[in-house]
């Protein structure tokens, strides 16, 4: 007979981690976002097993969302094998008994770090982004309670500012990823720092986005079907990273986002980012529609416009 | 002893009969106090459209906050202030709402401070000081800034090959040209000036006041000039108004107040010039 | 009715500093008609440019009116606002001195065609007739664009002239404006002042050597030295 034996069985942890009114706050809040689209909403940010820094953020959206008819997807940079996203995932589902997937098409509940992925994903589904910092005036004012007031006033001269001083300076817009856009017409939105590959995937989606920042504790959504436009001057458009012909090593296809790798001869080769994408063609072949087609065209006809040189 | 009751300063004048067009700015019982100190105690404001109306006085008069009123910068204590424009007619601009008033201080009111630093983003290029202004306004097209900004750096006489140096390599004539530049990229109804050249070197002054000058007769601007230097105001004012411990002691004609100054205290200001 | 008509127009200046007050003029009454010249004469330092001062009203008169036919009415300069005697400045009045004010990089040409564009032309026509002003005056042409600051007395008169004497005016009034004239350029002055009296421009002046003016002289106010133990007025 041992001590075990004689008692209850352990119960630390809620389901899903975190307790019931940590839940409830965050899906108040998330509420709160759909309802705003691009609104920042704060919330307080519960302690988790993670640092600050690795995802507590997009954890706790999860956490709040999840259900034991979950399926989870987890990917760090595209890839759902990397060390963090092993770890988000079994967590996730430890704490939840939901399923998991690499799937994007048969998540119900996908959490991202820095990648959207190549495949178009359909209502019903959400896709949680880890932010690292929400705001994207911070260039602009460094001071939160100053930006709260610009983004109230909808004062974005000075954001705007920045981009003609890229202009005049490299004479192209020169933010590689978390690039501005203004969602539903009012507010602008860092989109985490997902490539400008990414960003036209937010435009008009079938799936719902949710972005969340653990340490800066705010909150914000791009509901379905929702408008997001980069921001672009109207006569030098946003550009979305060059794919330059180069062909995926274990797949062979071009035209989607690629991981580059360096050679030791100094040359490099390419592979996929999505690497659930890669797992699909290389056992299947069979894929969903993928956001951009293997000619590097968007399913959004005429959103992006080929690229213009301005005259100084 | 000679009784004092035969000088002017109190005979006013009739009210006006040939100009017929209102003015464009009418300040009227303005007052502002800083805890003890009443930097502005009563004073009228009235400028006609296309005119340049000086406020001359010393350190402490209360000119500067006079200007900090009508740039809406800040809210008086007491007092209305309207400006004649289609749109703005009729109301007193310290009733509007904070974003109203911050749209009449960009779409109504350009203003040259006398320090750059205060108008100025120091590090940003002088086109783009210059094209902020149109983007606040909703401009989304990257040409038009750049013409825009080289307009206004035109006319402002500011050398067109250096646009996009920022102000900060600028020597202080040229960021006061940048500074005018950018108060008048939305071709305001009044133009604000707070000692436009005082720090200046003398020779740059006179080139800054030329352009000045030459602006207004170009542009019919509405001016109000705040300055503590008689030089400046006798080049470029029309009116003057002297102010002294947060009131107006006299006000006049130009030529008028320096060459038959009525009011002691203008007595003593005009002939202490140097 | 007369264009202008002056009564009991007085002007004391009181200077604070020194507690006094100094009598220029008392009770002046006259009329001036269109196309009439008046000269005013008398003895230096008694008040002569201080009474064209106070009609331009560079100075306040102390009491008295100046009843002025403008062409919109009748209006008395001394009690005028300031913006209706801007306008009329602009319009009807002029006051011509012995002195230029010229600017930093403001050429002969932009100088004597400013009055015309004040008064509503349009730039290049201005400019056209500064031209002929500035021929007539006897300015060499490859003057005209340079910037007056650089030049001789002589030719900065000349200049002056031009600007004081190009824009049509219903009174002028003329403050020792042949002082130091050459010949020609006083000759160039006389004529044209004939002709803007010929046009119904009525002139009150003061001149040093009337004899430089005589043809035109009209009628003649003599101000004299005021009965008060008074000091003189430094002009």
């Amino acid at each position: 007979m041992t001590l075990q034996d004689l008692a209850q069985p352990r119960q630390d942890y809620s389901y899903a981690f975190m307790d019931a009114y940590a839940k409830r706050e965050l899906r108040r809040r998330m509420l709160k976002a759909i309802a705003i689209p691009g609104y920042q909403v704060p919330y307080a940010s519960r302690e988790l097993p993670i640092a600050r820094g690795w995802g507590t953020g997009g954890l706790q959206v999860t956490l709040s969302l999840v259900g034991p008819e979950s399926v989870v997807k987890v990917i760090d940079q595209g890839a759902d094998d990397s060390v963090n996203a092993a770890n988000l995932r079994r967590f996730i589902t430890r704490m939840s008994g939901s399923q998991t997937t690499t799937d994007t098409l048969k998540a119900t509940l996908l959490q991202s770090r820095h990648r959207i992925p190549e495949e178009i994903m359909q209502e019903g589904q959400a896709l949680v982004l880890q932010v690292p910092d929400p705001e994207p005036l911070r260039g602009v004012t460094s001071d939160i309670s100053k930006a709260h007031q610009l983004h109230a006033d909808s004062d974005y001269g000075q954001m705007w500012l920045l981009l003609y001083e890229q202009l005049v300076r490299y004479r192209q817009y020169i933010q590689g990823a978390s690039y501005p856009s203004l969602v539903n017409g009012r507010y602008i939105i860092s989109p985490s720092p997902i490539p400008r590959w990414d960003t036209p995937k937010l435009h008009q989606s079938a799936h719902l986005t949710l972005l969340s920042a653990g340490r800066e504790k705010r909150l914000y959504a791009v509901p379905p079907y929702t408008d997001v436009y980069p921001l672009e001057f109207s006569d030098v458009p946003f550009q979305v990273e060059n794919q330059r012909g180069w062909v995926c090593k274990t797949t062979g296809v071009q035209n989607k986002f690629m991981n580059e790798l360096p050679q030791e001869d100094g040359t490099s080769q390419y592979e996929l980012s999505d690497s659930g994408y890669a797992e699909k063609l290389m056992n299947t072949g069979e894929t969903a529609s993928p956001y951009y087609d293997d000619q590097g065209n968007f399913y959004h006809a005429g959103y992006l416009k080929p690229p213009v040189l301005p005259t100084l | 002893m000679l009784a004092i009751s035969n000088h002017q300063s109190s005979q006013p004048f009739d009210a006006p009969r040939l100009v017929t067009t209102a003015p464009l700015v009418r300040a009227t019982g303005l007052t502002k106090r800083y805890g003890s100190i009443e930097a502005v105690a009563g004073v009228d404001v009235e400028a006609y459209p296309g005119e340049v109306l000086g406020i001359v006085g010393e350190s402490g008069s209360g000119k500067s906050t006079v200007l900090r009123l009508l740039n809406l910068e800040e809210m008086p204590d007491t007092g209305a202030y309207m400006l004649n424009t289609p749109t703005l007619a009729g109301k007193n601009l310290y009733d509007l709402d904070r974003f109203a008033r911050r749209e009449v201080q960009i779409l109504s009111i350009g203003v040259v401070y006398q320090n750059p630093h205060l108008g100025l983003r120091m590090r940003f290029t002088s086109s783009g000081n210059v094209a902020e202004r149109l983007l606040l306004t909703g401009e989304r097209t990257f040409a038009t800034l750049r013409q825009a900004a080289r307009d206004s750096l035109a006319i402002s006489e500011f050398p067109l090959n250096r646009m996009d140096d920022p102000p900060r390599v600028l020597s202080g004539g040229m960021q006061q040209r940048v500074q005018l530049a950018k108060a008048l990229a939305l071709k305001p109804a009044l133009l604000l000036l707070d000692e436009p050249t005082t720090g200046l070197d003398v020779s740059v002054q006179a080139l800054v006041l030329d352009t000045l000058k030459h602006l207004q007769r170009e542009r019919k601007m509405t001016i109000v000039l705040v300055s503590h230097d008689l030089g400046v105001i006798r080049t470029l004012a029309d009116r003057v108004m002297v102010m002294r411990h947060g009131r107006v002691v006299e006000q006049g004609l130009t030529d008028q107040i320096l060459e038959d100054p009525q009011d002691a205290y203008t007595q003593q200001l005009v002939h202490a010039k140097l | 009715m007369p264009l202008l008509q002056v009564e009991s127009l007085t002007k004391r200046f009181y200077i604070d500093h020194l507690q006094r007050e100094i009598e220029v003029f008392a009770s002046l009454t006259f009329t001036l008609e269109s196309g009439q010249f008046i000269l005013i004469g008398g003895p230096n330092g008694v008040g002569k440019s201080s009474l064209l001062r106070c009609l331009y009203r560079t100075y306040i008169p102390t009491s008295g009116r100046a009843l002025f036919t403008s062409t919109q009415g009748e209006i008395d300069l001394a009690h005028a606002a300031d913006i209706d005697i801007a306008l009329l400045r602009r319009e009807e009045l002029g006051f011509v001195t012995q002195f230029l004010r010229p600017r930093p990089r403001v050429s002969a040409l932009e100088l004597v065609a400013e009055p015309l564009v004040d008064g509503g032309m349009m730039w290049d026509e201005a400019i056209e007739q500064a031209k002929g002003m500035l021929s007539s005056f006897g300015l060499k042409h490859e003057l005209w664009s340079a910037y007056p600051t650089t030049f001789s007395g002589g030719e900065q008169q000349k200049v002056n002239l031009a600007r004081a004497l190009i824009a049509p005016r219903r009174l002028l009034l003329l403050d020792e404006p042949t002082a130091s004239l050459d010949a020609n350029t006083r000759q160039s002055l006389q004529t044209r002042l004939a002709e803007l009296k010929m046009q119904g421009v009525a002139m009150i002046g003061v001149f040093h050597h009337p004899e430089d003016i005589h043809h035109l002289i009209d009628d003649e106010i003599r101000l004299t030295v005021p009965q008060k133990d008074i000091e003189h007025v430094v002009d």
